[in-house]
């Protein structure tokens, strides 16, 4: 990709959010969906398939220039980049990172173009942040594995194409050693899908469990072939760590909006005889939103340059996606601040993306565990184990 | 279907306009260029009838060196080639001395349909497609709000905007066929059209190479001259009424006297 591609596919990206997309916002909240022409017109732009490499119908975006084009679809609803953040995240990259060749050219091309919907299926019930301990198990029987278990919050469960199921394949393995990663269709018998959960916010995004009772698929459908079983937590790791490059600049995109709402609002808005932006209490909270946002922009795009260049694949996503979430979660709170009772009203954006924002500090690792990534490697770095 | 569709480069619409103090024309080299938001229009609808009935979509601009940046825009759209006239003898062409050039350009592409949009945000004339379907002898269909092609029948038939409705129009290709921006909803340029449209072809011409002769364009061939330019006076604030009873009165007698009743 050249440098001057990418500025006109982040160009082309900036316009569709912010003319089509934005005004949207409040409709998609209604209805919690996005409407069917939206997306269509972000597959044929070819957002499911940026993170793709070219030769898989992709766009093959490297992560410094897919943070660019992440910063422009935060300025949005969350819902809208969920729609193609599994394809192009964590899911298309299940295939990615642990895929044989046969199996990403038969499925990343599907995946790119957004004519499948693909699904990340890690969470349990018992086993989130510690899915090590999942429990949902793959046995084998002749060519075929038959697979049980239950699956949680599974984001675009509802109208996925198709599932990344992670199973316990050898019961007798420690911790994640004996996990392996499945491809499992939809249609598959004993696959099922329950009912969309009630969420906080992200209204048009959709979460729900996968069950699955005896589902029988064949021995090809383990990602990476007979070398793959008992390699999914391993792959899982892999797409975590870009994923969280991925959330990390989402956070940054939306605290750009917010704080471009705070400043609109405080502009404009007269108490007192003039302006709020004219005290300096308000001017406080503007400047300690822009400060959060100009600092976790420069930490992604610098996290992003060394996940490229191989020099820190660990501890940067952690610190980016830590930083960004917790970031972006002050500066909607300041938002809402700015606004007054407003703020408290559902039908004000910075209302919603409060409730929106939320979930960036929970999902793809707690911010918990993120410190206990960041600390765990330092101390490994100095020879503790 | 062999389309042709004009686009221009103009000032971004939000940046300030100004005039060059030197020749008094346009100042391109201090904004940010764009394509003339109405050429999306004329691009999109050049796309959609290449799309139904086949054929080929041809950029036409005739600009300084920096307008390939919106020929490219157009071409990652999906139009499949263009031709950029550019020469500094070109500089400060009025729409006359543009026509000429543009219909010599378009002469020789031989289309089926010419599209253009109804005006450049920069000047406004709105006179192109007038203009060019007068030097090529073609009919002209001008404000369509929708564009019917039958190259079975060798026909075009469009619905013109009118002030209350519209009026049915219909010629005979080749055509020239101004649209006007109710009649789509231009596409985003696509990653794959973005990444596709550096290896479409693209012509560069000199006014020579168009066989322009150089006395009948640019400044030189212009038949109108911009003699001066003044900025727009600063608005002045408005006339206050305070109500005290008679305060419609007030209104009326303002009104009245700036003969608005
Ligand atoms: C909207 C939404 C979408 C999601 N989409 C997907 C998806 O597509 N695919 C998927 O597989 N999963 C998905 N998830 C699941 C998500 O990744 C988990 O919710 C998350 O990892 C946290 O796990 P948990 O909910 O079980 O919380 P728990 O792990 O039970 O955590 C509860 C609390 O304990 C803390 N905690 C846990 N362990 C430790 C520890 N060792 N040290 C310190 N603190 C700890 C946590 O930080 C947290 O504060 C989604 C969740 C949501 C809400
Ligand atoms: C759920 C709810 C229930 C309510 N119930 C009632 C009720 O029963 N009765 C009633 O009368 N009202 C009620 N209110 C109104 C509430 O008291 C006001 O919303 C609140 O006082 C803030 O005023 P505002 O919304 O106009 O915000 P604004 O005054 O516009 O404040 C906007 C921002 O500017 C800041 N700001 C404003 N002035 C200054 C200043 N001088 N210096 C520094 N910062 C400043 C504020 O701190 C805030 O951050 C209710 C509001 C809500 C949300």
């Amino acid at each position: 990709m050249l440098d001057d591609d990418v500025r006109q596919v982040i160009a082309s990206t900036r316009r569709f959010v912010r003319e089509r997309v934005v005004p949207a916002e409040a409709e998609i909240e209604r209805t919690d969906a996005i409407p069917p022409d939206l997306r269509r017109a972000a597959a044929a732009m070819g957002l499911f398939g940026f993170a793709v490499p070219e030769e898989y119908g992709g766009l093959g975006l490297d992560m410094s220039a897919e943070v660019q084009l992440v910063f422009e679809l935060g300025y949005t609803t969350p819902a809208f980049r969920s729609m193609f953040g599994t394809n192009n995240g964590i899911a298309g990259h299940v295939l990615l990172e642990g895929a044989t060749q046969e199996q990403k050219k038969a499925y990343l091309p599907l995946i790119a173009s957004g004519e499948w919907t693909a699904a990340f299926a890690l969470t349990e019930e018992n086993a989130g942040s510690d899915p090590a301990g999942l429990a949902t198990s793959a046995r084998r029987d002749g060519d075929e594995w038959v697979i049980n278990g239950a699956k949680r919050f599974i984001t675009n469960a509802p109208l996925a194409d198709v599932f990344m199921v992670f199973a316990r394949t050898d019961p007798g393995a420690e911790g994640g050693h004996g996990i392996t990663a499945f491809m499992v269709e939809r249609d598959a018998p004993g696959l099922s899908v329950g009912p969309k959960d009630h969420k906080m916010g992200q209204a048009g995004a959709w979460t729900a469990d996968v069950l699955l009772a005896d589902v029988r698929v064949p021995a090809s459908a383990v990602i990476g072939g007979e070398d793959g079983v008992g390699r999914g937590y391993a792959t899982a790791m892999r797409c975590l760590a870009h994923g969280r490059i991925h959330i990390a600049a989402l956070c940054v995109g939306l605290a750009q909006r917010l704080v471009d709402e705070s400043v609109a609002y405080a502009a404009t808005r007269v108490q007192g005889g003039g302006v709020i932006g004219t005290h300096q209490l308000v001017q406080g909270l503007l400047a300690d939103s822009a400060t959060d946002l100009y600092a976790a922009r420069a930490l992604v795009v610098d996290v992003a340059a060394r996940f490229d260049d191989g020099s820190d694949t660990r501890i940067g996503p952690s610190c980016a996606k830590y930083f960004a979430s917790e970031a972006v979660g002050r500066v909607a709170d300041r938002a809402v601040q700015i606004h007054g009772g407003a703020g408290y009203m559902r039908g004000v954006p910075v209302e919603r993306f409060y409730r929106d924002a939320r979930l960036f500090r929970i999902y793809e690792g707690t911010s918990q565990i993120q410190q206990i990534v960041i600390a765990r490697q330092l101390l490994r770095d100095a020879g503790v184990r | 279907m062999n389309i042709v569709v004009t686009v221009k480069q103009v000032p971004d619409t939000w940046a300030e306009k100004k005039l060059d103090a030197s020749d008094k024309t346009v100042d391109r080299k201090s904004v940010d260029n764009v394509m003339n938001e109405m050429d999306e229009y004329g691009v999109e609808e050049a796309l959609k009838i290449k799309e139904a009935h086949g054929g080929e979509v041809t950029v036409v601009t005739m600009g300084p060196e920096k307008a390939v940046e919106t020929i490219r825009k157009a071409l990652s759209m999906g139009a499949d080639k263009a031709v950029h006239l550019t020469d500094e003898s070109l500089h400060g062409s009025d729409a006359l001395a543009t026509s000429a050039a543009l219909a010599k350009v378009i002469s020789t592409l031989s289309p089926d349909l010419i599209i253009t949009s109804s005006e450049a945000s920069d000047a406004r004339g709105g006179v192109m497609g007038a203009l060019l379907a007068e030097r090529l002898g073609l009919p002209q269909l001008t404000q369509a709000r929708k564009v019917t092609v039958d190259p079975g029948a060798n026909k075009v038939s469009v619905e013109r905007l009118a002030d209350n409705g519209y009026a049915l129009v219909e010629a005979t290709l080749p055509a020239v066929v101004g649209v006007v921006e109710k009649i789509n909803q231009p596409r985003y340029p696509s990653f794959k059209g973005i990444m596709a449209a550096k290896k479409k072809p693209l012509t560069k011409l000199s006014a020579a190479d168009a066989g322009l002769d150089a006395g009948s364009v640019g400044l030189a061939g212009a038949t109108s001259t911009v003699v001066d330019a003044q900025p727009a006076p600063p608005r002045q604030s408005g006339t206050i009424v305070k109500d005290e009873g008679d305060g419609g009165a007030k209104v009326a007698a303002f009104l009245a006297a700036q003969k608005l009743i």
